[in-house]
């Protein structure tokens, strides 16, 4: 069976002072997505995982243009599609969950008017069975009350509350993919865990694939298959969430795990020197060598191929690259 | 045994809400902090959690006297703050210090690092120009920074560089106390690890006391020697930071760490046993305040506020299950 979405090359370049100067926000990056899998994709800010997001779903802002690649979603090419034919695979087959509830819903609307929207477009739903199915979108986000609380406004709702009605929102086209960008960024713990099982229990029910765009390592163990890790618009490792957790071949994807502080252990935090870098000047080779401790010579030259480490894993780094595939790079380079 | 650099003792801060309209009456009180107390050691780190809106960052204001207390004492080094004047008030607020969250709002862009970091020196000392210049180079060190960058401004920094400007600036006046409110949440992940250890490292060397707000209870634990937790304005569970993490008695405690995030993906997945939301501070539940979402109520728990005892060694609990 084909993937249910496709990333391949993709290249999105954002164009600023008239044209003279270009950033390569995501450079190169492929991935792919089966049916009801979960994808965590996760980085620093300014890694290119939010530009990734708004490439596939067509939102991108007039400064940023695909410059190459291809997204294939469905057996379909969304890159090609107009505007117009995007609107209809938005809020239809892929739904999209944002950081900041408060910033996705309009203040002046209902409930009721904000959730029916996507069913009255897409499936042209009216009157008693439109509001049947707000009601029905309500109850499995878990609002107590629908009839009632469709009426209300955002701002009468709390963080929580407002987050799961913009979940109810992206299920309401019954869609084949939600991405979800740092959803529970903004909420409390005890909040972001019950928000975590209630989109567990969506996924379950329904079968819908998600891409979890997050900076949190922690939320990736818990809700995802895979994970794919950016840095400075490149994926530099990709694989399944077990196998990178237990032994990561990329330096960046281990000093990401070992920065992190584990409950109970007062184990020394391993600290990543320097700063995440600056896009438009990135460094030459590997963009991750100034920062890494395992840097070559070689890694200040040239910019790592994909290493392939077993079945759907793969690194960007020379280290992971030295025995395995080097034969695989005489042959590219040849 | 060493005294308490800090001791907080039954503090209470209730805020008017006025109900508008002409006369502007008061009509309620938020009580957003309810008989709290704690104490900090010398050289030690005490962690203060809750989720937002539990009334940390208010006992952090009160203790820094940016707010009146309601009720309460704050002792520092056994001197009672709240009635200190003049020299003596000068003389504490030399020793306590604040980093807040956001370094991209708490340094001032107008300012050259120099300037940011002596201005403290200059209204509590009357050092010389050239004293101060070699204290400001000698703090920048300390903090991990080269000196020669006081002559920039802080828009030339990225986020956890300016978090350590604003840490050095909190620790240019010999301070024995900082108040540290969320200081690594605005960070990126690879940075945070950078400004834990510093953090960590200046206590080991200069034996500074920090009280460390924080939401994210990994975080928090690693740090901290001892943990505060609170929620709704009442201080519910206080132990060692091992301790707690291993044996929380507290039904809220216990909810805190379910739904910390696992460290890997083989890790036992719990689902969160307590519901709901933290009710408004404008009319908190009676009795005990976590009744309402607590998987344990007994119908004691909705009457009779619960008291905070002593249930092992270092370790306190504001719960009916416990005696």
């Amino acid at each position: 069976m084909p993937p249910l979405l496709e990333v391949s090359d993709l290249h999105t370049h954002f164009t600023t002072f008239g044209g003279r100067r270009v950033v390569k926000a995501v450079d190169g990056i492929s991935f792919s997505l089966d049916e009801g899998e979960t994808l965590g994709l996760i980085g620093e800010s300014g890694c290119g995982k939010t530009t990734t997001c708004l490439s596939i779903v067509g939102l991108l802002p007039n400064s940023a243009r695909v410059a190459g690649g291809r997204i294939t979603f469905q057996g379909e090419e969304l890159t090609q599609k107009t505007s117009r034919e995007m609107r209809r695979i938005r809020g239809r087959l892929i739904g999209m969950i944002l950081q900041d509830p408060m910033a996705s819903l309009n203040p002046l609307f209902s409930i009721y008017r904000q959730v029916a929207e996507p069913a009255y477009y897409h499936q042209s739903m009216r009157g008693r069975t439109l509001r049947a199915r707000v009601q029905e979108l309500l109850r499995s986000v878990r609002i107590p009350s629908p009839e009632q609380r469709m009426r209300d406004y955002p701002h009468q709702m709390s963080g929580g509350m407002r987050q799961r009605i913009v979940g109810a929102i992206a299920l309401a086209g019954g869609p084949k993919l939600i991405i979800a960008d740092e959803p529970t960024t903004n909420l409390d713990v005890t909040i972001q865990a019950q928000y975590l099982d209630l989109l567990k229990d969506l996924q379950r029910d329904t079968g819908v694939a998600i891409i979890f765009v997050t900076h949190n390592l922690g939320i990736v163990a818990r809700m995802c298959d895979r994970m794919a890790v950016m840095y400075a618009g490149r994926i530099v490792e990709h694989g399944s969430v077990r196998d990178l957790f237990n032994a990561a071949k990329h330096p960046y994807t281990r000093a990401l795990l070992g920065s992190i502080a584990k409950l109970g252990s007062k184990e020394p935090l391993y600290a990543i020197p320097g700063q995440p870098p600056n896009l438009a000047h990135l460094p030459t080779g590997c963009a991750f060598h100034p920062r890494c401790p395992d840097a070559m010579p070689q890694c200040t030259i040239d910019a790592p191929l994909e290493t392939s480490l077993g079945e759907s894993w793969t690194a960007r780094c020379w280290r992971a690259a030295a025995q395995p595939a080097k034969e695989a790079y005489d042959r590219a380079s040849a | 045994m060493t005294a308490p650099v800090l001791e907080v003792q039954g503090l209470k801060k209730y805020f008017p809400v006025s109900t508008g309209g002409l006369l502007h009456r008061r009509a309620a009180w938020v009580k957003a902090v309810e008989t709290v107390d704690f104490d900090i050691m010398p050289g030690e780190t005490l962690g203060l959690i809750g989720e937002s809106g539990c009334g940390k960052t208010t006992t952090a204001k009160l203790i820094l006297l940016q707010e009146k207390p309601t009720e309460g004492s704050i002792r520092f080094e056994g001197e009672e703050i709240l009635a200190l004047h003049g020299a003596a008030l000068m003389r504490y607020r030399r020793a306590v210090q604040v980093v807040f969250q956001d370094p991209y709002s708490s340094l001032s862009p107008r300012m050259r690092v120099r300037d940011i970091i002596a201005e403290p020196l200059e209204i509590h000392t009357d050092m010389s120009r050239v004293e101060i210049r070699e204290r400001v180079a000698e703090v920048l060190e300390l903090v991990g920074m080269q000196p020669d960058v006081a002559d920039l401004f802080p828009h030339e920094f990225s986020g956890g560089q300016r978090q350590r400007i604003a840490i050095a600036r909190a620790l240019v006046t010999d301070t024995r106390l900082i108040v540290l409110d969320e200081p690594v949440s605005a960070l990126d992940v690879s940075i945070r690890a950078q400004i834990m250890n510093t953090l960590e490292h200046l206590q080991a060397t200069l034996g500074v006391s920090y009280l460390f707000i924080g939401h994210d209870l990994a975080g928090v634990a690693h740090i901290s020697h001892r943990i505060a937790v609170m929620y709704l304005g009442q201080l519910v569970e206080l132990a060692e930071a091992t301790e707690l993490c291993a044996h929380p008695l507290h039904p809220y405690t216990q909810a805190l760490l379910i739904a910390a995030l696992p460290a890997h993906p083989d890790d036992k997945y719990e689902r969160l046993t307590i519901s709901g939301e933290v009710p408004s501070a404008l009319a908190p539940p009676s009795g005990c305040r976590f009744h309402t979402r607590c998987p344990h109520a007994m119908p004691r728990c909705t009457e009779e506020v619960p008291v905070r005892k002593d249930v092992a060694p270092n370790h306190s609990v504001a719960c009916h299950l416990y005696g």
